[in-house]
């Protein structure tokens, strides 16, 4: 797509070309009167990337308030590229998910490659070295042959990138629903460590000061993906689609050697990532946090491709690119420090006091607007909200048990549902042990690195419950949260903040935002009790094929402090002899469980209930627990309720087996989702103390030698049993089993 | 400006594991007739010189780095570039 | 003791190794930048990490030859010191010549990282001395390209001279010929392997069963340097 002829300002206007760059009327019409004259092509262009959703957030701005941002811990809150928490000993923790769902859509494997590129940018332009990578991702059913290769490539794409980076993947979560068929969700989050005097921000300050472009070359790859990222794929459209912008973790590794050691320099004023809407967002944004103004010259920037426009090369999405801004007579040594790397930096402008984005392209003045107006001024809405119909029918619904005939049977198909079976076949792509600080890999409730010099660790994990979300919002929103903070505590850590990735389906519908709202008070008020503030996050709406919305997902990405690395705790049962205890009651509650929807085919009902106070409760005094080192091994119970979280706990031991008690009706005891519940083993000379601790704990059996499960009733009678082999094989063996199959 | 294409393929004698997938993947898709893939690479150059030199700097290329003679042949094919 | 980890553009886990050193065997250890190999000779021992360098474009290990680190990798090997490569490190090896060989695709196509059982095929190795003969070690893979190849007459060499070091005790399931893990040169003072013994070293991180490798390496080096 070449413009050799770009339109005049008054053809943009009267052939209303701004509507094909993602503008409504009304948009432009404000940009028009704001701006006090009528944009340009290049400037229309300027205002449509900055206005979008993507960068702007215009329709989830009044829902990202609710969000608690503040708190003890918290050194930088959203805003800059990623959010910033201490650690203790002068350090911090950094971090941000991110979501490219919809190059993943169209490319599953270059989109998903560059989702994690641009996340570690994210990190590292915060002066914070990368050490962890999560992932959390959603795709449709695996009996689908797109929905299947989406998956295979996604994966295969963010592994390729962060095994190239050589930062280690340690934790994440794949589910499966129909509700995601052809529009996968693919979320990355990267967690960095450093020193408090290291932290960067992007402020472009100090008049006079030199603006440097440092990295990968521009091309026309991915003009416009921050608007296309805010809207509907269609599948039958891709003749039309944009290049691909495609990734190059060689140029990153090196850029980001460069950057860490920039960051030791006082020659630095700020860096930020030239991520959505790459060139233009950057100046803007540098230049209007800091309060300044950027002019820059366009001949100057890197070309991968002849001819090319101002317009492309300020919306042009191409990867690995940084605009750093250095202190005047600085910019020689800063370029030389690139070059040692191997990296490209030029000089492409310098900082002024009049607040403008100003640019200059072949000797002519081609954008002047106000950075301000674009970074802070776009519209905000308000948008229509509306309580679905199927809310209060699913709310009116009892809480029923799914019909099942036989129970052993049940949880051998539980086992094998793609949502709970083993994810082996995805992490065994990443390269989880780079660095050699991975404590926790991929397969226990959270990831943990340790922090070298020190005792102490960072624990992580993404979750997101959405079925719950999908049948109550609020109630749904406050269980993500709880969820994955029940992840770091049963492995030992104390939750210390979060970032979230808000997927949802189109803001223009009354009752998708309607989730939007609910969902986040939901979040909120799970962060305030469980203390854990919201420091940075990135909305992606318009998850729809075909007119039909996702179930709303809003992905929380968690990460906690492991104060000492004795406390560490993993779910596999330890020792024969050991105590066997669930913590926290089991009520019928099947609204949204996985046996629900393997059943019946659908969700429907209630979600299960939460109460705070008491999830609150229960996370620190099993968290005591640990710290005091009561527990052996623990599990939160989460898909497919107590029955697979007992069996996971046999999995992931060596020639153990259990043997344990249930009350009540079979069916709720063994597969419903009722929350706030743990499984944990005791040693049996600890019993006594850890009781003392644990409130809501009650004893159910014992861990046994020989790999044998035996569930019994009340009077008994055994309700289900099998060789720990068995149920092993099918959890472990289903997800190859479904990709080998044929369709 | 002369345009070379080399043509990577691996060793008769060395198994493909891409290969043997791909012809796994053509055979289950319905197109039973495939019997054998096997997966190469493309290089393009673009290069100066005479067209003596050339086949003899294009052969040392292979041989030092664009091919592993272990498990890999080639063969390459000299033109004009098309001008732009 | 004094060991160098040379560092080829994009290198990705050369922490690894550097560290592996401190925690084990404790000696000196300094990266070296692949432009200024030509002070390899002031080192005892090289070290060549794994992960990607170059971006594995090519072909993992191919690019480090267009670095003048390659022929001083070639002096330092002649002149008998030790050189270890692991991972990426066994494909440069390889690549430049100063092993034999070469690395196809993963069998399952894919990065593959996972923990593999090893058989120690020599115990009478500067880098094996102190496991015990016969011994099976478990050691964490993580590679896309962990696939080695030679041909019949190389393989049978390899054989002959004892040069096999390590093979996959159980499964081999990248596909390697004669389910080879590790090689070493003629003279047997460079290891190639596919594992990675640099991140079996502490317990915390998943074992120790690499931590003896090291250790044969500074034997090696103490027994030729007394006094």
């Amino acid at each position: 797509m070449s413009i050799n002829h770009e339109p005049t300002a008054e053809q943009v206007k009267e052939q209303r070309l701004y509507l094909q760059m993602g503008m409504t009327e009304g948009e432009y019409t404000r940009a028009e009167e704001m701006l006090g004259r009528t944009p340009n092509y290049t400037e229309t262009g300027l205002f449509s990337a900055m206005w979008s959703e993507h960068c702007s957030y215009k329709s989830s701005k009044s829902v990202l308030r609710k969000f608690p941002t503040e708190g003890a811990r918290v050194l930088q809150g959203p805003g800059e590229g990623a959010g910033i928490v201490d650690i203790g000993d002068n350090q911090a923790a950094v971090f941000k998910m991110e979501s490219h769902n919809s190059p993943s859509a169209i490319e599953p494997f270059i989109g998903a490659a560059t989702g994690a590129g641009g996340i570690i940018r994210d990190v590292f332009s915060m002066g914070a070295r990368p050490v962890a990578l999560v992932n959390s991702l959603r795709f449709g059913d695996l009996t689908d042959p797109r929905d299947k290769f989406l998956f295979e490539e996604a994966v295969a794409g963010i592994a390729s990138y962060g095994n190239a980076m050589g930062i280690p993947t340690v934790a994440g979560e794949v589910q499966f629903d129909q509700c995601y068929s052809k529009r996968p969700l693919v979320n990355a989050m990267a967690v960095g460590l450093l020193n408090h005097e290291d932290i960067q921000k992007g402020l472009a300050a100090g008049v006079g000061n030199t603006v440097l472009y440092a990295g990968a070359t521009t091309g026309r790859d991915g003009i416009h993906g921050a608007t296309m990222s805010s809207s509907e794929v269609s599948i039958e459209e891709e003749n039309e689609l944009p290049v691909m912008q495609a990734g190059d973790p060689f140029i990153e590794k090196l850029l980001m050697e460069a950057c860490l050691e920039l960051v030791k320099s006082d020659a630095l004023i700020g860096i930020q990532d030239m991520g959505a809407a790459g060139l233009t967002s950057s100046a803007a944004e540098m230049a209007s946090k800091a309060g300044y103004g950027v002019e820059m010259n366009l001949n100057l920037v890197p070309q991968r491709e002849e001819n090319m426009t101002a317009y492309e090369m300020m919306l042009s999405e191409s990867q690995e690119r940084m605009l750093i801004v250095v202190k005047k007579g600085r910019e020689e040594e800063v370029i030389q420090l690139f070059t040692k790397y191997g990296i490209n930096a030029v000089a492409i402008g310098r900082v002024t006091d009049d607040k403008m984005l100003r640019l200059l392209h072949k000797g002519e003045i081609v954008a002047e607007v106000s950075a301000d107006l674009l970074a802070e001024d776009a519209p905000s809405y308000q948008k229509e909200s509306k309580e679905p119909a199927s809310f209060a029918e699913n709310q009116a619904m009892e809480n029923e048990e799914p019909q099942v005939a036989d129970l052993k049977d049940t949880l051998l198909d539980l086992l094998q549902r793609p949502t709970i079976a083993s994810k082996e076949w995805v992490y065994n792509q990443f390269d989880t042990g780079a660095r050699t600080s991975t404590v926790l890999a991929p397969g226990a409730s959270a990831g943990i690195i340790r922090v070298r010099g020190t005792n102490k660790g960072i624990a992580m994990t993404a979750d997101c419950n959405s079925r719950f979300i999908y049948l109550d919002p609020e109630t749904g929103g406050k269980i993500a949260v709880a969820e994955a903070a029940r992840n770091l505590v049963c492995s030992g850590a104390e939750p210390i903040a979060l970032t979230d990735c808000l997927n949802f389906g189109s803001p223009d519908k009354p009752e998708v935002f309607w989730q939007l709202e609910k969902s986040a008070d939901g979040i909120s008020e799970a962060c305030r009790k469980l203390n854990a503030p919201v420091i940075g996050g990135n909305v992606s709406l318009s998850n729809e094929v075909n007119g039909v919305p996702i179930y709303p997902t809003p992905t929380i990405g968690l990460v906690g402090l492991v104060h000492d690395l004795k406390h560490v705790t993993t779910p596999g049962l330890k020792q024969a002899g050991d105590a066997i205890y669930v913590i926290g009651q089991t009520a019928t509650e099947f609204g949204g469980s996985e046996l629900q929807q393997m059943v019946e085919g659908k969700i429907f009902g209630k979600s299960p209930a939460i109460d705070l106070d008491t999830e609150v409760k229960r996370q620190n005094q099993l968290l005591e627990a640990i710290q005091q080192g009561l527990i052996q091994s623990a599990a939160d119970l989460s898909e497919g309720g107590f029955a697979v979280a007992l069996c996971e706990k046999a999995f992931a031991a060596d020639g153990l087996g259990v043997d344990v008690t249930v009350e009540g009706s079979a069916v709720t005891a063994l597969f419903s989702e009722s929350q706030s519940r743990f499984l944990v083993t005791v040693k049996p000379e600890q019993v006594a103390a850890f009781e003392q601790n644990v409130e809501d704990a009650v004893k159910i059996g014992t861990v046994t030698d020989g790999e044998q499960l035996v569930i019994k009733d009340a009077e008994g009678t055994v309700l289900l049993e099998g060789t720990v082999e068995e149920f092993h094989a099918a959890w472990k063996g289903a997800i190859p089993c479904l990709l080998n199959s044929e369709g | 400006m002369t345009k070379v294409t080399i043509y990577v393929t691996l060793r008769e004698s060395v198994v493909d594991p891409q290969g043997i997938a791909t012809t796994d993947a053509l055979q289950k898709m319905g197109f039973e007739e495939v019997t054998s893939v096997r997966v190469g690479k493309l290089i393009e150059l673009e290069m100066d010189g005479s067209e003596q030199t050339i086949e003899t700097r294009v052969k040392e290329m292979c041989d030092n780095l664009l091919i592993n003679k272990v498990i890999e042949d080639y063969r390459f094919e000299v033109g004009e570039v098309a001008s732009r | 003791m004094k060991f160098a980890v040379l560092v080829f553009p994009g290198l990705t886990c050369d922490l690894d190794m550097y560290h592996a050193v401190e925690e084990t065997v404790k000696q000196e250890v300094e990266y070296v930048w692949h432009t200024e190999a030509d002070k390899l000779d002031q080192f005892d021992a090289v070290l060549l990490p794994t992960g990607t360098s170059y971006g594995n474009y090519l072909r993992p290990g191919a690019l480090a030859k267009s670095s003048p680190a390659c022929q001083e990798l070639q002096k330092f090997a002649d002149s008998g010191k030790l050189v270890l490569g692991v991972g990426n490190g066994f494909h440069i090896l390889v690549e430049a010549g100063i092993l034999p060989g070469g690395f196809l695709r993963n069998n399952s196509l894919k990065f593959r990282s996972a923990e593999e059982k090893l058989q120690v095929e020599n115990t009478d190795t500067a880098f094996t001395k102190d496991y015990a003969k016969g011994q099976t070690i478990t050691l964490p893979v993580a590679s896309e390209f962990g696939n080695y190849y030679a041909d019949e007459a190389t393989v049978e060499e390899l054989k002959n001279s004892n040069r096999i070091i390590f093979t996959y005790a159980d499964e081999n399931l990248d596909g390697s010929t004669a389910a080879i893990a590790g090689i070493t040169n003629e003279k047997g003072n460079v290891l190639g392997m596919m594992p990675l013994p640099e991140r079996a070293v502490e317990e915390l991180i998943g074992g120790t069963d690499g931590a003896p490798l090291f250790h044969s390496i500074l034997n090696n080096w103490s027994e030729k340097h007394v006094n």
